[in-house]
């Protein structure tokens, strides 16, 4: 669905709903970036997988692919400022053919450095190699595996995506990732294989550490829950199953003031395949740059304005402030 | 106006209207029953979902089913907590026959 269209439904949430009302009725309007800690960096949208709650609506017919100028200046932009964490993502990031390039380049400057894998590319050619990349280079991996049962995570994922996110989990305990003292991360991002919200992160993590270790003798660093937002492709999904006003309800009524605080945009600037800045992957998807006086590509990088910028905001956002807060880290307020 | 909307879920948190002292309370204890104790907080969803379905709360069952799938409660292991509801109610019903019988025993020659 184009972005102009979903936009246009989620402007259909009335009856006082809106965000930016609900931003300015508990006093926190504008929102405003408290920094920037996270560099993001969206690769591309081409992947090998088709997932039926993907924001990004990635899969094997994309075509926007990062290309290495802004890669280079991302670089640039790293090597000039403290920013402390980079975080790869995509579509499917090894299908960028730079990727290999600058994670070498980026691993030299000691930052934390993630790479968000769906891990079953790294059972393709020419993409095999990746797992010694990430090996070589410490990179912390974020992997997606909405639910520990294999039926219920490959509804959302495609028939056989469990079984090769296991076996490779299983390689990548097998190099170090998540032992302790190893120094090497491996993350699982939880996200609700349907129109629900997530439950609380510490509950989650319980019972997929236990889960996976008995049944599939998988170990790992982090759980991180993860609220599906109403956009892209699970915002198809909401309205096929008839699902979208029950849910929009649900994240309207779960709204925590508290979790506004530390929503992720607030330390994160989100680069886009082509160069554009935003101030989330969600805000790129639907196409709303940085604005508010920030450059909004990475070509005109300016610390000074983006570091304090007035955050973007739309009716989607009540996604990352439900319940106990929703961020590409997990939930956001310790719940 | 039909009796049991499903939007009328949203409304469980103004309860307290009118007697808002006892309705209070009643929150207060709604939360220390349903959080988290010496039984773990998924443990007590499925005692509380198991308890709505066998009590027929619409309201209960549509929030008790979502908890229990937000915190990563299988269907099978929901359908098995309904079983154990089922049991009980059936279990119950037919110790209950122990009463009716003594009487028939009692009042038959």
């Amino acid at each position: 669905m184009e972005a102009r269209e979903q936009l246009r439904i989620l402007d259909q949430i009335g009856g006082g709903f809106s965000f930016a009302g609900k931003i300015r009725e508990i006093h926190k309007s504008p929102l405003t970036a408290k920094g920037i800690d996270i560099l993001q960096i969206n690769m591309g949208r081409l992947c090998n997988l088709t997932c039926r709650h993907c924001h990004v609506e990635a899969g094997p017919h994309r075509t926007e692919i990062m290309e290495r100028p802004v890669l280079a200046k991302c670089l640039e932009i790293l090597h000039a400022f403290p920013i402390s964490t980079i975080d790869i993502t995509g579509g499917a990031p090894e299908m960028n053919p730079h990727l290999e390039w600058f994670i070498t380049e980026a691993a030299r400057l000691n930052r934390r450095l993630i790479v968000r894998s769906n891990l079953t590319v790294l059972f393709e050619e020419p993409y095999r190699h990746f797992i010694d990349v990430f090996t070589r280079n410490k990179v912390e991996i974020v992997t997606s595996l909405p639910d520990h049962l294999a039926a219920k995570s490959d509804r959302q994922r495609g028939s056989g995506v469990f079984r090769k996110v296991i076996a490779a989990l299983h390689e990548l305990n097998v190099r170090g990732y998540g032992m302790p003292d190893s120094g090497l991360c491996i993350d699982i991002v939880h996200n609700p294989v349907g129109a629900y919200l997530p439950g609380p992160q510490v509950a989650l993590a319980h019972e997929y550490r236990e889960r996976l270790f008995a049944e599939q003798g998988i170990r790992f660093n982090q759980l991180f829950c993860l609220t599906n937002l109403p956009i892209g492709r699970y915002l198809e999904y909401l309205i096929e199953s008839d699902n979208f006003e029950d849910y929009i309800s649900a994240l309207c009524h779960s709204f925590n003031p508290a979790a506004v605080d530390n929503v992720m945009c607030l330390t994160t600037l989100s680069v886009g395949w082509n160069g554009s800045l935003y101030d989330c992957d969600f805000n790129q998807m639907l196409g709303l740059t940085v604005n508010h006086g920030a450059p909004d590509n990475i070509m005109d990088f300016d610390i000074e304005k983006l570091r304090n910028r007035e955050i973007v905001i739309n009716n989607h956002c009540y996604g990352c402030v439900a319940g106990s807060g929703s961020s590409c880290q997990g939930a956001t307020t310790g719940v | 106006m039909n009796y049991y909307e499903p939007k009328d879920l949203a409304d469980f948190p103004n309860i307290a209207e009118w007697a808002a002292d006892q309705g209070n309370k009643f929150f207060d204890y709604y939360g220390a029953a349903t959080g988290a104790g010496k039984l773990t907080e998924r443990e007590k969803s499925l005692i509380a979902l198991t308890v709505a379905m066998t009590q027929n709360c619409p309201y209960c069952i549509d929030a008790y089913t979502t908890k229990c799938m937000s915190l990563g409660i299988s269907s099978e292991e929901m359908m098995e907590a309904a079983h154990v509801g089922a049991a009980m109610m059936a279990g119950v019903t037919l110790a209950h026959t122990t009463q009716m019988r003594k009487i028939i025993k009692k009042k038959e020659m």
